[in-house]
């Protein structure tokens, strides 16, 4: 235990180099233009999350009940399709998978997932979930450009196909006078060596809509707030008037 | 009907003072006529403390503190207890606006000389509210229990260790022998009831010194000096109509300020809530950057500036200490900067923005550059209290005017 505060005290006083990349990404980060007012993308997003991530992902903190008011899924549709089979509606979005186990199978417990878009920020996780690569020398034979030496398994490798780290030609803009697309070749690139089930652009998509719904989930109160603010400056606004003149009533004769 | 008000009143105040101290502090308190916009800090800052002690009780109507469920209960909070996100959002928010508040209510009182004589007494009291209030805020960040909170006070607590006997300290402190369950309860104890009571003790006595010697104004001129044939200030105002009014102005304006961050950047693009406190304490976890909450900015990059953690935390407490002998450093025949020297002048514009770039550098990753600045800031900042002493010597100051000046 002392060790550990002599180790936070050289985290204090000697001089960190910089760290300054959040969750220790080094890699520039695709931008994710979250939309929660797209609930149609929210619904798909959800699907995803059931389908590949809540076999080892919880969402604790969430009921699914709330989520199926909130992205206007109905009742029945959600129970069929959404909840797994020994939850009731108004119930916590936990999985039956116990912390041992996970440890077990793959070395860290899959961390529960209801606020990681508030802990990691959207960016990161859009581009983290495309940037699976095939390596051999892990376990589950994936790496991430984002996470390097990640514990967890490429479980949407089917949807993108099998992706590989190496050298490729990519466009570099396009040569002026021709108009045609410059090829370069580059080192450290990801590109798609065998095709998934989804196109490039496709499999972009649906990790688009599960990051939507993921900020939606760390924060689902979030359109609610905003649209409320405006009410509440609104109202600050109007306020403000008979207070001003109130004011100068008062203080007319204030010389 | 008012009759009968009247005669209730008599009654109630043959027994209990109330006509007289509603007259003594509101409609009797003489303020001079001339307040600008840094008094309006005062209020705003009282106007915080009270929406952090009302959001608060709600929010522990809902808290779990415990290592094993607060964590869990911020998030039951925010997500199914009717209204809790915003009664959350109000005191988180709530926080930094204390902050700012404060900070500006300072540096109002360093601009116009308001803790120069008589008025010592109220700054040291000022002084106290702050430094409980930095207690309140640290311990107040823990309750959530994520990551930076346990982190935060890793770092923190551990400051302490550099004092004699460190070790049993820092253990005394966390009630265990590493941050856990048991500091989380005695600081939850601590930040809804005792320091709590402690600032509010202290923000009676700040009011009380201050309508005991009356209110400083822009011109840092006595304003009892010259007084009518019935003994009023002749630049006096009583402060209820006045004030009141004018402080709601204020208020109004402060709030769609406030609204706009709570409504629309409750994290403060993770200033205020730090995203990795979105994740649970874990204290085999450390997080690559630990910056704390921006508003002890300034005195982490004092901190860390200096290269030597003994002599770091010492210039860590001296940059807070020095505050508290500033009325007895600042030997200026004149109180307000309106009518001191050209190089106090400028020394004290730099004083105020080299406090904000301290701030701003304690919450970045310290490289090697923003340590170099945070060094010349460091020296900057110290050498003010220096100055201060030593500008009468070669500086002259204006004449001060008879009556104050400006207004309305």
């Amino acid at each position: 235990m002392k060790l550990g505060m002599k180790k936070i005290f050289a985290l204090v006083a000697a001089f960190v180099p910089a760290l300054a990349l959040a969750a220790g990404s080094s890699v520039p980060l695709d931008e994710h233009r979250t939309d929660l007012h797209d609930t149609a993308s929210l619904q798909r997003g959800a699907q995803t999350f059931a389908n590949y991530c809540m076999g080892c992902h919880s969402m604790e903190h969430a009921r699914y009940n709330r989520v199926a008011k909130d992205l206007e899924i109905p009742e029945e549709l959600m129970m069929e399709n959404l909840v797994f089979a020994d939850k009731k509606f108004g119930d916590k979005m936990t999985i039956a998978m116990t912390q041992e186990d996970s440890k077990r199978w793959f070395g860290a417990n899959p961390p529960d997932l209801t606020l990681v878009a508030r802990v990691r920020r959207p960016d990161w996780l859009y581009t983290y979930l495309r940037s699976f690569y095939e390596d051999d020398s892990r376990p589950w034979g994936v790496n991430n450009v984002v996470f390097k030496d990640v514990g967890m398994p490429h479980v949407l490798a089917e949807l993108q196909g099998n992706q590989v780290l190496g050298t490729a030609l990519v466009e570099e803009g396009f040569d002026t006078l021709t108009g045609q697309p410059i090829m370069v070749e580059k080192e450290h690139v990801l590109y798609i060596e065998e095709e998934g089930t989804l196109s490039a652009d496709e499999y972009d998509k649906l990790v688009y809509d599960l990051v939507n719904f993921m900020v939606y989930m760390a924060e689902p109160i979030a359109v609610e707030r905003e649209r409320l603010g405006w009410w509440v400056l609104l109202f600050l606004a109007i306020f403000f008037v008979p207070v001003y003149f109130l004011n100068k009533e008062f203080w007319r004769d204030i010389k | 009907m008012s009759q009968n008000t009247n005669k209730i009143m008599a009654w109630i105040d043959d027994r209990l003072p109330v006509t007289q101290t509603y007259e003594k502090h509101m409609s009797k308190y003489y303020a001079p006529k001339n307040f600008n916009f840094w008094y309006f800090f005062g209020v705003l800052s009282m106007l915080m403390l009270v929406n952090q002690i009302l959001t608060g009780i709600w929010l522990t109507m809902q808290f779990t503190p415990s290592a094993e469920a607060a964590f869990a209960s911020v998030e039951y909070i925010m997500r199914d207890v009717e209204w809790g996100w915003l009664i959350r959002y109000m005191h988180s928010t709530g926080a930094t606006f204390f902050f700012v508040a404060v900070y500006l209510h300072m540096m109002r009182a360093i601009l116009y000389g308001s803790y120069q004589k008589p008025r010592e007494l109220i700054w040291i009291f000022g002084m106290l509210i702050y430094l409980a209030l930095m207690a309140e805020a640290f311990m107040g960040y823990v309750l959530p229990w994520g990551q930076m909170s346990y982190w935060g006070a890793q770092v923190i607590i551990s400051l302490f260790s550099v004092m004699p006997y460190g070790d049993l300290l820092t253990e005394w402190i966390r009630g265990d022998f590493l941050i856990s369950g048991a500091t989380l309860n005695r600081f939850f104890a601590l930040h809804v009831v005792a320091v709590p009571l402690v600032i509010v003790a202290l923000v009676v006595m700040h009011l009380l010194a201050l309508h005991e010697v009356g209110s400083n104004n822009p011109d840092g001129v006595d304003i009892k000096k010259h007084k009518d044939e019935n003994g009023k200030p002749l630049d006096g105002i009583p402060f209820h109509p006045y004030y009141t009014v004018h402080d709601l102005v204020g208020i109004v304006v402060f709030l769609m300020v406030f609204c706009t961050v709570l409504f629309f950047f409750p994290e403060g693009n993770g200033f205020m809530l730090e995203y990795a406190n979105f994740e649970p304490a874990n204290g085999l976890k450390t997080p690559e950057h630990i910056a704390p909450v921006w508003y002890f900015g300034a005195f982490y990059a004092i901190l860390r500036a200096v290269p030597d953690k003994l002599l770091g935390v010492i210039a860590m407490g001296a940059a807070i200490a020095v505050l508290f002998v500033l009325p007895w450093l600042d030997r200026s025949p004149v109180r307000s900067w309106r009518y001191k020297g050209i190089v106090s002048r400028i020394y004290i514009v730099i004083f105020g923005f080299n406090f904000a770039l301290l701030t701003w550098l304690g919450t970045q990753p310290a490289t090697e550059l923003l340590t170099l600045i945070a060094q010349i800031a460091s020296v900057i900042y110290f050498g003010y209290f220096a100055f201060l002493p030593v500008a009468p010597k070669f500086e002259k100051t204006k004449p001060v005017p008879e009556r104050v000046t400006g207004g309305h």
